[in-house]
Parts: C-alpha cells; sequence; structure tokens
C-alpha cells in the first residue's frame, strides 16, 4: 500500500467522525421535538400516575435537567455504545438491533450482487444492439420496473410464486421446525431469499441497466473503442471486455450512494416477507410505539450506511487503478 | 405566447411523454372531480367484503366491504397532493440552499453542501419513517417527511448551475451597475438555473408518491384520510383469497408514477435541448 493511499484511508476514516456526530445530534433533537418525553411514556404504561411519581421518573433519567447537560449525557452514553433501553420489549436497544442487523445486511448483500449481474448485463445488452427490439423492451421494461412500489412487487411476487404456483415460499427465513444445519440450513435460507431478495433488486436492476446503457453509448463513441473495432476485434469482446469496463465505474458509483435508498427499500420488503431483519423490527416499534428503539434503528442504520459507503469509497481504488488519492 | 407554443413544440417530440401527460391529467381530473362525480364514500361499508371486481361494484369491496374504486379515487386527491406538495416545498428549500452555496462559495457552501451529503447518505426512508412516527401520521407531517429527506438532490443541482452562472458576463455587468445579490440571485441567475431544476422537480413528484405509499403501507399514513399505500396494506392480509385487492392499487399507483416519469424526461428534452444528444 503507498503512503498515499493509506493517507486517503486515514483522512477517509477521519472525515466519518463529524458526520457521526452529525447523525448523534439528529437524533437527540428529533427526541427532544416528540411530544412527551420517556417519563410520560413510562407513566402512561404504569396507568395511573401521580404528577410526583412522574417528576421523580424525570429525575430518575436526568429529564429535568437543562438541555445541554442532557445532550452531553447522550452523547457520552452514545460513545459507550449505550442507545437506551425500549421499556415495551425490556431489552437494550442495541441488543434488539443487534440480533436483527445480519438478516438485514444478508438481504441488502444479495439484492446489490442480483441486481448488478442483472443490470449490467441488461444495460450491455441494450447497448450493443442499440435501437433495435431488443433494446426497446429492455429499455421499456426499466421505464416500468422503475414506477414499481416494492412492497407491491414483493406482494404479487409471493401471489405468483408462492400461491398461485407454489414453487417458493411465501415468507420467513428458514422453514418453521425443520431443524436443519449446515448446508440445508444454508440452502434453506437462499430458498427463503430468493423471492425477498428479488424485490427489492428489480428496482436498482432497472436503474443500473439505464446507467449502464447510455454510460456504453457515450464510451461507444471514443476513439478506442474505434480502434478495437478496425482491429478486427468481435464486437462481444470490443462491448464486454473493453467498453463494459469503463461504463462500469458509474455504476459501481450509484450502487454506494443509493445504499441508504436501498435499505429503505429493505425495510418495506421484509415486512411483506416477514424477513427478520431490521424493516421487521421498525414494523414492530412502530405499532407498540416504541420510540427508544425507531430512533436506535435510524442511527444504527445511518452508521452503517456511512462505513460501508467508506467502503466503497475504498474499493474504488482497487477497481479503477488509475485513481490517484491525492 | 410564443415561447409555449416553441416550448409543446420541442415536447411533443417526444410521444412517450405526450402519452404520459394524457395519463397524468386523466389522473388529475380524477383527483379534482371524481369524488363528485362517484360521490360514494370510501370509508362506508356498502357491500359484503371481498366481493370480486366487475360484479354490484366495479372494482369489488374489501376486507370491510368498502368500495374499492371510491378508495382509489379519494386516493388519488391524496397521493398527487402529498406528491405535488411535497416535492414543491423539496425544491423551494433545494433551490434557496443550492443558490446561496453557488452564489457566494467558500464557508458557506462547505457547511451547506456538508449537510446535503449528510442527509444524501443517511437512509431517508426510515428518517421518514421517524419523522412521522414521532409526530402522529397526518397529511401535512407525511408531507414535511417527505420534503425533509427530499431537498438534496435539488440542492446539489441548483448549486451547480449558480456556480455555472455567477461569473457570467451578464452576472458581473449587473454587479457592475450595483445590484444587489437577492436581486442577481432572485431575479437574474435563477431564471437561467431553472429549467434543469423543474425537471428534477417534476420526477421527484414521482418518487415522493412512491414514499407515502410506502409509509401508509406500514401504517403511517392519516388515519382520517384513504391512499393507495393504506389500501395494499390492508389487502395484503387477504392475498390467498383476493389477490386482485392488492393488485389493483398497485397498478393505479404504477401507472400514476410511470406517467410522470414520463413527462419529467419530455421536459428535460423540451426544457434542456442542449442536453439531448441522442
Amino acid at each position: 500500500m503507498s503512503p498515499a493511499t493509506l493517507s486517503f484511508i486515514v483522512r477517509r476514516l477521519a472525515q466519518v467522525i463529524p458526520v457521526v456526530f452529525a447523525i448523534a445530534t439528529m437524533n437527540f433533537v428529533l427526541v427532544h421535538l416528540a411530544p412527551g418525553d420517556a417519563a410520560d411514556i413510562l407513566a402512561g404504561m404504569a396507568g395511573h400516575a401521580t404528577p410526583e411519581f412522574v417528576a421523580q421518573l424525570r429525575r430518575e433519567f436526568g429529564l429535568d435537567l437543562p438541555l445541554y447537560q442532557q445532550f452531553f449525557i447522550y452523547m457520552g452514553k452514545l460513545l459507550r455504545f449505550d442507545l437506551g433501553f425500549s421499556y415495551i420489549q425490556q431489552t437494550p436497544v442495541l441488543n434488539l438491533i443487534l440480533d436483527r442487523l445480519p438478516a438485514t445486511v444478508i438481504l441488502m448483500v444479495s439484492a446489490i450482487i442480483l441486481a448488478m449481474t442483472l443490470g449490467i448485463v441488461a444495460g450491455v445488452t441494450a447497448a450493443m444492439r442499440y435501437g433495435s427490439w431488443v433494446d426497446a423492451v429492455i429499455s421499456v421494461g426499466a421505464l416500468i420496473v422503475y414506477a414499481t412500489p416494492v412492497f407491491w412487487l414483493g406482494l404479487m411476487l409471493i401471489v405468483l410464486f408462492a400461491i398461485k404456483l407454489g414453487i417458493l415460499p411465501s415468507g420467513g427465513m428458514i422453514e418453521i421446525g425443520s431443524g436443519k444445519s449446515g448446508l440445508a440450513y444454508v440452502l434453506d435460507v437462499v430458498w427463503h431469499l430468493i423471492l425477498p431478495a428479488s424485490s427489492l433488486a428489480l428496482f436498482y436492476v432497472a436503474v443500473y441497466a439505464r446507467l449502464m446503457r447510455s454510460s456504453m453509448l457515450e464510451i461507444y463513441t471514443f476513439d478506442f473503442i474505434m480502434t478495437a473495432r478496425a482491429k478486427g476485434l468481435p464486437e462481444r469482446t470490443v462491448a464486454w471486455s473493453h467498453a463494459a469496463r469503463n461504463a462500469l465505474l458509474p455504476v459501481v458509483t450509484l450502487a454506494g450512494v443509493q445504499l441508504g435508498h436501498l435499505l429503505g427499500g429493505s425495510i418495506l420488503v421484509e415486512t411483506v416477507f416477514g424477513w427478520p431483519g431490521l424493516g421487521r423490527l421498525v414494523f414492530d416499534a412502530l405499532l407498540q410505539r416504541d420510540l427508544n428503539l425507531l430512533l436506535g434503528i435510524l442511527f444504527i442504520s445511518s452508521v452503517v450506511v456511512v462505513f460501508a459507503n467508506l467502503l466503497v469509497d475504498l474499493l474504488y481504488g482497487f477497481l479503477d487503478p488509475r485513481i490517484v488519492h491525492k | 405566447m410564443n415561447k409555449i407554443l416553441d416550448f409543446w413544440r420541442r415536447f411533443r417530440q417526444n410521444r412517450a411523454a405526450v402519452g404520459g401527460a394524457a395519463v397524468l391529467l386523466i389522473v388529475l381530473l380524477v383527483a379534482a372531480f371524481g369524488p363528485w362525480l362517484y360521490p360514494t364514500d370510501p370509508f362506508d361499508m356498502v357491500g359484503r367484503p371481498i366481493s370480486a371486481p366487475f360484479g354490484k361494484f366495479p372494482l369489488g369491496t374489501d376486507i370491510s366491504g368498502r368500495d374499492i374504486l371510491a378508495g382509489l379515487i379519494h386516493g388519488a386527491r391524496v397521493s398527487l397532493l402529498i406528491g405535488i406538495v411535497a416535492s414543491l416545498c423539496a425544491t423551494v428549500i433545494g433551490v434557496t440552499l443550492g443558490a446561496l452555496a453557488g452564489y457566494y462559495g467558500g464557508l458557506i457552501d462547505d457547511l451547506l453542501m456538508r449537510s446535503t451529503e449528510f442527509f444524501l447518505t443517511i437512509p431517508s426512508f426510515v428518517l421518514a419513517v421517524v419523522i412521522v412516527a414521532i409526530f402522529s401520521p397526518t397529511v401535512v407531517t407525511v408531507t414535511t417527511a417527505i420534503a425533509v429527506v427530499s431537498w438534496p438532490s435539488v440542492a446539489r443541482l441548483a448549486r451547480a448551475e449558480f456556480i455555472a452562472q455567477r461569473d457570467r458576463e451578464y452576472v458581473q455587468a449587473c454587479r457592475a451597475m450595483g445590484m444587489a445579490d437577492w436581486q442577481i440571485v432572485l431575479l437574474q441567475i435563477l431564471p437561467n438555473a431553472l429549467p434543469p431544476v423543474i425537471v428534477v422537480g417534476s420526477l421527484m413528484v414521482a418518487t415522493a408518491i412512491l414514499t407515502e405509499s410506502g409509509l401508509s403501507f406500514l401504517g403511517l399514513g392519516d388515519p382520517n384520510v384513504v391512499s393507495w399505500g393504506y389500501m395494499i396494506g390492508v389487502a395484503r392480509t387477504v392475498l390467498r383469497l383476493a389477490w386482485w385487492m392488492a393488485a389493483i392499487p398497485g397498478v393505479t399507483i404504477l401507472i400514476t408514477v410511470l406517467a410522470i416519469n414520463l413527462v419529467g424526461e419530455g421536459l428535460n428534452d423540451a426544457l434542456n435541448p442542449r442536453l439531448k444528444q441522442r
């Protein structure tokens, strides 16, 4: 690793700190914008609460302190990874989230891989057959998918593949009570992953296909493509080895930028398929009005996206060695 | 008048956009006049629950025996209203911040662009969910939440436009004449920066409608009004029994969003002729 790359990594890591601080500040502001505080909620749960009892709770939680002191206490807690307590589920918020995070990550990563593969193939194919009926079908298909609500797509896939055809499971992550382990367990998860991952991926297939197509068409005008063709290389080689490699960069950039958006889609898809990730946790928290948990999810998911973005930035240099970190 | 004719001539060349505009016009008319032409209350239990479409009720009834067509018609109002107002607010916020950042540069630019990037990075749908959940779901909070998560893309675009314009000769001439900054920004640069902003703003309506439908699907819609996403959420419980109940509002959302996207692309062709290469 060159010194330039190393210093780039260090600087990029340093940039993350103010962002995480900003996320924490936003969370603090949101907590205090909410009507009623933790003491009100707990008192409400206890049924009949005297004003003295509520005041006592406020003192216990430090809610009677000046706002700036509460802010410092809040930040101190976050530094110790203390996201508060979910009084409804009687568990620390962080534990609830960490339990569910892996399932969401599995879903998101599968969706990205699926979307990238299909989107790139579709985009390159459309560009190779520019103006033909293949191009038209891909472009119109992308337009339609682009306008489809992700949760509705999930429901319709359930109707088709689980209810009508009966070939795929309609929800969950594993077959309940099957007691599978090892490879059988992994295959079972993959089996359950097909529909949710496809629902989540399809929108991005459209996005990447459109971007890849226009990116390819732009590259096709460059001289080095003409050279490759003049050398008598087969069109397939020109498209995939010469044009597509160069057209790929904008797609990777966009995929990185859209991680936050993908997480939003994941929440909806998980709700539809009963996938046991953060999305289901959001849905449960909404039903039970568990604001502490909701804010914790917002905080953790934001931090995860920020770090994933960092990772994409670092990978970028490996993908395109021409990029020099200044 | 000449300008409008010229615009229409260029817009017309994109056939898909004209088709999209026609569909959008129908949806707008339904939203405006539908409730008078089809006065059934979408919350009234008018018949047997889960009756199939094309029977006594044109599109059937839902699990509580409410007329689905009435729901679609009233839902059009809510979806379009929230989509358009949220996009307008987001555009105004985005243009204001983008103009300040682009015109003044320096520290203001740094500060505003860091916050724009911040809002672009964090999971916006989760933020919208939290905002609506904290303030209880009403049309106003849903609209506000969508506007809060939508402005950054406009801000970025507006900033780029203002940077491109701020040192042009006509701007320098205005400065030499002693024109105030706000006059230059509002009356001179803004009209030139507006075409791409209009395109992004119109496409944003489509995204806003999708976001609204997602929120109300999760149960974060205003309980006093019917919306398309809410109808899908209700139908979800009887998917095995009556798949069409979820399919109908979904197709409605799809067609509306598609129409808006097509119009947006047509606007792009008509307003930014330089950008249209292929």
